[in-house]
């Protein structure tokens, strides 16, 4: 077998394949944090615990109504996206003109409300959720073997990510989006409902994270801290990205997942802390992120 | 003429500041009135407030027999008054073409796009560019273009020719009347009293927060001069 750079190409490119499977949950999951911070000024605490309910869902909709993964996928957004226009109706909009920072207070007590409580109910040994059969097996490429259902979380991840930036970049609504976020009085001064697009578009954010915890569910086990580990780094990727910026968020959570694979073959010690190392380096030369609009 | 707009004891305040003072006027069907009045008199805040933009107003705005001081100001402006802040409000991450097309249409009878292309020719030309990189006279006319799509029947205008180069004060002079002749009512809020008295069929002078002195459009020389002594001209 042949090598590159010294490495087993199945090394290699199996570091490649998850890098890529964690880019696009990066991806998907600071997409949702950079539209809520956008347009509600709010930085997200709860999207962990969003992304741990969307999973939970799928794993309740298969153990108590018997719905298998393909109905979870469009149920447990929906559901967890509902729950998350529920929140902003009555709690997040009390703070609206305040500063920041109570947002963030309220959505990190709120994260560990529910995470506590889940824990309290499910304990922390973690529940399986098995990979729909249509899904199963894998492919042999020659250079790596590629498990059909890795292999679909990516193509799903990059899917859902266009789809949200041609709505926000392409379409009438993403143009009333962009211009809520620009100067919401004046849009809502023009007849637009700005306060209902605000918690729709807290709901969708909350949907994508949802959509990505059903994605995660057959490859993690479905645990209740599975999104507080998670959390920390997506927050590193929205900042090195440019905090409210859609495509950076987008490129950025694929391009470090791979660079994170990428760090576990040369220097696997690093892996953990070199997504940490770029955002210390970004803020250092580039405040606003490479993405992001300096104000 | 019936009145279009009535405000009656109209308070507002940002903040900790009372900035208006029981403002008091009307605005008839299709005519055109200005509030004139120096730096500070008050009277962005009465547009401001009539578009029920700020939190804390009270007294009564009603517009066509409907009492909107409790309506929200995207239900004011559904109701068919179309505003057009100070400094224009382009969106920079809009381009021209979006930033036209983004105030919803709340009436019948607004313009086309074709129409108000043939009206600003500039805006079909440069309409995939973004928003702010226009010139401050086509931010003016893309400002007022948007909201003549909409079918609203009263244009709020906020210092429309506010650092525009006289050639283009002419065109916004051209296309009020113009407006007018199509039956539109317009309040204006002005500084340049010339570019006022060229327009307006009415003046309300602002000052502290109140309505203190109502001029006719066809001034005497009198009226005249008490108007620069008001406004320091």
């Amino acid at each position: 077998m042949f090598e590159l750079i010294g490495i087993p190409p199945q090394a290699l490119f199996g570091q490649l394949l998850l890098g890529l499977i964690n880019g696009a949950f990066y991806a998907v999951l600071s997409l949702g944090l950079a539209l809520i911070f956008g347009l509600l000024n709010i930085i997200n605490f709860t999207h962990g615990a969003q992304y741990m309910m969307g999973a939970f869902a799928a794993w309740l909709l298969l153990n108590l109504a018997g719905l298998g993964y393909w109905p979870a996928l469009l149920l447990a957004p929906v559901i967890v996206g509902v729950t998350g226009v529920l929140i902003e109706r009555f709690l997040l909009k009390r703070l609206r003109g305040l500063d920041p920072l109570y947002g963030l207070l309220l959505t990190f007590g709120l994260a560990l409300i529910v995470e506590g409580a889940f824990r309290q109910v499910y304990g922390v040994s973690g529940l399986a959720y098995p990979v729909p059969p249509s899904l199963a097996g894998g492919v042999n490429l020659g250079f790596m073997f590629l498990p059909l259902y890795r292999g679909w979380v990516v193509l799903a991840s990059i899917v859902a990510c266009l789809v949200t930036w041609a709505v926000i970049e392409r379409t009438r609504l993403g143009a009333t989006l962009r211009a809520a976020t620009e100067n919401p009085a004046l849009v809502q001064a023009f007849g637009v409902n700005v306060p209902r697009l605000v918690t729709l578009t807290y709901g969708f954010g909350v949907a994508l994270a949802a959509f990505a915890g059903v994605l995660a569910a057959p490859i993690y086990s479905v645990h209740p801290l599975m999104g507080a580990n998670l959390i920390i780094v997506v927050f590193a990727v929205v900042v090195i990205g440019g905090m409210g910026s859609i495509l950076g968020s987008v490129l950025t959570g694929f391009g470090l997942g791979v660079v994170e694979g990428l760090t576990k073959v040369f220097w696997p010690e690093a892996s953990n802390t070199v997504i940490f190392v770029i955002m210390a380096i970004v803020l250092l030369i580039k405040p606003a992120g490479l993405f992001g609009r300096a104000t | 003429m019936t009145a279009q707009l009535t405000v009656h004891d109209l308070e507002a305040w940002y903040g900790e500041s009372h900035i208006l003072h029981g403002m008091r006027f009307e605005v008839r069907k299709g005519e055109v009135a200005t509030l004139l009045g120096r730096n500070g008199a008050g009277k962005t805040t009465t547009m401001r407030a009539v578009m029920g933009m700020l939190a804390q107003r009270k007294g009564s705005v009603g517009f066509e027999g409907v009492e909107t001081i409790d309506l929200a100001s995207h239900q004011i402006a559904r109701l068919g008054i179309g505003f057009v802040p100070e400094e224009r409000g382009i969106f920079a991450s809009l381009s021209v073409r979006e930033n036209l097309l983004l105030p919803p249409v709340v009436r019948q009878g607004g313009m086309g796009v074709s129409e108000i292309h043939a009206l600003f020719p500039n805006l079909a030309a440069r309409a995939d560019s973004q928003g702010t990189k226009l010139s401050g006279g086509e931010q003016q006319m893309l400002a007022i273009a948007r909201i003549l799509r909409t079918g609203a029947s009263l244009l709020l205008l906020d210092e429309p020719t506010e650092g525009l180069a006289p050639v283009i004060v002419e065109q916004i002079g051209a296309l009020i009347r113009n407006l007018k002749n199509r039956g539109l009512t317009v309040l204006l809020v002005e500084q340049n009293f010339r570019f006022a008295a060229r327009v307006a069929d009415r003046h309300y002078v602002v000052e502290h927060g109140r309505v203190v002195d109502e001029v006719p459009g066809a001034m005497s020389s009198r009226d005249v001069e008490k108007l620069k002594a008001f406004l320091g001209v």
